[in-house]
């Protein structure tokens, strides 16, 4: 089967990216180079694609109660135009999907899943969504554009009326960009100031040329893939498929701030009360690497001459020059400053459990 | 792509350079490196290592990915670049200058036969970029 393409595949060629397929689409991994792009983004703005990612609706009188069933997060608790990280579970507390929950009005949320996962997110809702919702799938009518990095707001401004400094960070509203309706959201997965622009799928192409002229004087660079992944693990992220998937719980995860048992009832919120309970026996840490060497996915994890569990995303940071990871031990490892060892072709690589973000922006 | 004639190719990407008689200076190409991306990490053999023609003998790590080196020729390793090991980016910047990994004795310049040309080379990689492209 043929790969998806975005609205902004031509622009893309003719920037002259490496393309790779990734969750069914033809994606941009790198224009100039992954380091270039990374640094780019911390040090000034860089300009992402994410038109791969899903958009899914629910909205209708009963939105509200389908969303409190669908996801760990008390939706109570998201004001409108407020964004919200948050997960769905299986009944047994496997992650269906990370997503950023946009509330857009009382009774309609959009709801930004991960590309890969977009059909069985939507099968997954509409088995519990029992025709109380509506529930639209509207990938396909939104592209969406990031503007990441400290030059981010200065560049943005020049193309909307709207006053950004008032949007707070996990905040969004609806405005232009570029004389594009746009609902402009303050987040991202870089760990740096920015914001993501849901635009109509045919009018991509303005609102990215636009930036890239604006920003031109801040040399504002395209980013692809590849930084994406460096940026958000320097940044502590979590990526679906590798940190989290059908295997491993948001308590597991790390993610139990997202978990609010006291809203009451949701899918997997009994296997998940259990497990509180009776503790879990794997946790996900971060890893720094005290020796030379690069953890990757699936390197496995020592502590002395036991192997105690996996990594499961790992690269060179670009910004502090050592190996960084994230990966599954069990809750006696996962304290920072434990020391493991991480095996990298046969041999053991000294390292240190460090609570993730590995890198913080300077404020 | 740049591919000088006076090296030898082989299929895995390394470059030979013979200029006495037995030794034989090893490196990536710069197809190679154009195609890892950001090199950021490289493993390289000690000195008095024994290498085998068509055996991997090293690592250079990308951004993204992990890739043997595999030895173009059989020999023992006289010289190692050790520069490379904090200053991996080089293989991207001069990969056959620069960049050369190791110097090894041969063991067999005979082997020297199963390498490329470099105008064999280029028309190597261009059908591998059209299989690619399919």
């Amino acid at each position: 089967m043929e790969a998806n393409r975005t609205p902004l595949y031509q622009v893309h060629r003719s920037l002259g990216a490496r393309m790779i397929e990734f969750g069914g689409w033809q994606m941009p991994v790198h224009y100039t180079g992954i380091l270039a792009e990374h640094r780019a983004v911390r040090a000034q703005v860089g300009l992402f694609d994410l038109s791969h990612m899903g958009e899914i609706e629910i909205a209708g009188p009963r939105a509200y109660a389908v969303c409190q069933e669908l996801f760990v997060t008390d939706i109570a608790r998201i004001r409108i135009m407020q964004a919200q990280y948050s997960v769905m579970c299986y009944a047994d507390g496997g992650i269906v999907d990370d997503v950023i929950i946009y509330r857009l009005a009382e009774e309609r949320y959009l709801v930004c899943v991960n590309a890969a996962n977009r059909a069985t997110d939507y099968g997954w809702m509409a088995e519990h969504n029992r025709g109380r919702a509506d529930l639209i799938d509207r990938s396909d009518e939104y592209a969406l554009v990031a503007i990441q990095g400290p030059q981010a707001q200065a560049i943005l401004s020049q193309l909307t009326s709207h006053d950004l400094s008032a949007i707070r960070r996990y905040w969004a509203t609806q405005g232009e960009v570029a004389g594009v309706p746009t609902l402009v959201a303050r987040t991202g997965y870089t760990g740096e100031d920015g914001f993501e622009l849901f635009v109509p799928a045919e009018r991509a192409e303005r609102v990215w040329q636009a930036c890239g002229a604006v920003g031109r004087a801040s040399n504002i660079v395209p980013v692809g893939l590849g930084a994406r992944d460096t940026l958000r693990l320097e940044a502590g992220y979590l990526l679906y498929g590798n940190d989290i998937d059908t295997r491993t719980t948001p308590l597991e995860a790390g993610l139990q701030r997202l978990v609010h048992f006291e809203a009451g009832s949701f899918v997997g919120s009994e296997a998940l009360r259990k497990q509180q309970t009776d503790g879990i026996e794997k946790q996900l840490v971060g890893i720094k690497m005290e020796g030379a060497g690069i953890p990757r996915h699936g390197y496995t994890i020592w502590s002395g001459d036991q192997e105690v569990g996996v990594v499961t995303s790992g690269t060179q940071s670009p910004m502090l020059g050592v190996g960084i990871a994230l990966g599954y031990v069990p809750p006696s490892c996962a304290d920072s400053g434990t020391p493991l060892a991480v095996a990298i072709r046969n041999r053991y690589i000294p390292a240190v459990v460090v609570k993730p973000p590995f890198y913080r922006r300077s404020k | 792509m740049e591919a000088p004639k006076e090296l030898r190719y082989s299929q895995e990407h390394e470059w030979v350079l013979v200029e006495e008689e037995n030794l034989a200076t090893i490196g990536i190409t710069d197809y190679a490196q154009d195609q890892l991306g950001d090199v950021v990490f490289v493993e390289l053999p000690e000195p008095d290592a024994q290498l085998t023609q068509d055996e991997p003998f090293g690592v250079v790590e990308s951004v993204k990915a992990v890739s043997d080196i595999y030895a173009p020729v059989s020999g023992t390793v006289k010289e190692v670049n050790t520069e490379l090991l904090n200053t991996p980016e080089t293989i991207n910047e001069d990969p056959y200058g620069d960049a050369w990994l190791v110097q090894v004795e041969m063991n067999d310049p005979e082997e020297l036969d199963a390498l490329m040309t470099a105008e064999e080379y280029e028309r190597f990689v261009e059908e591998e970029q059209e299989d690619a492209d399919e």
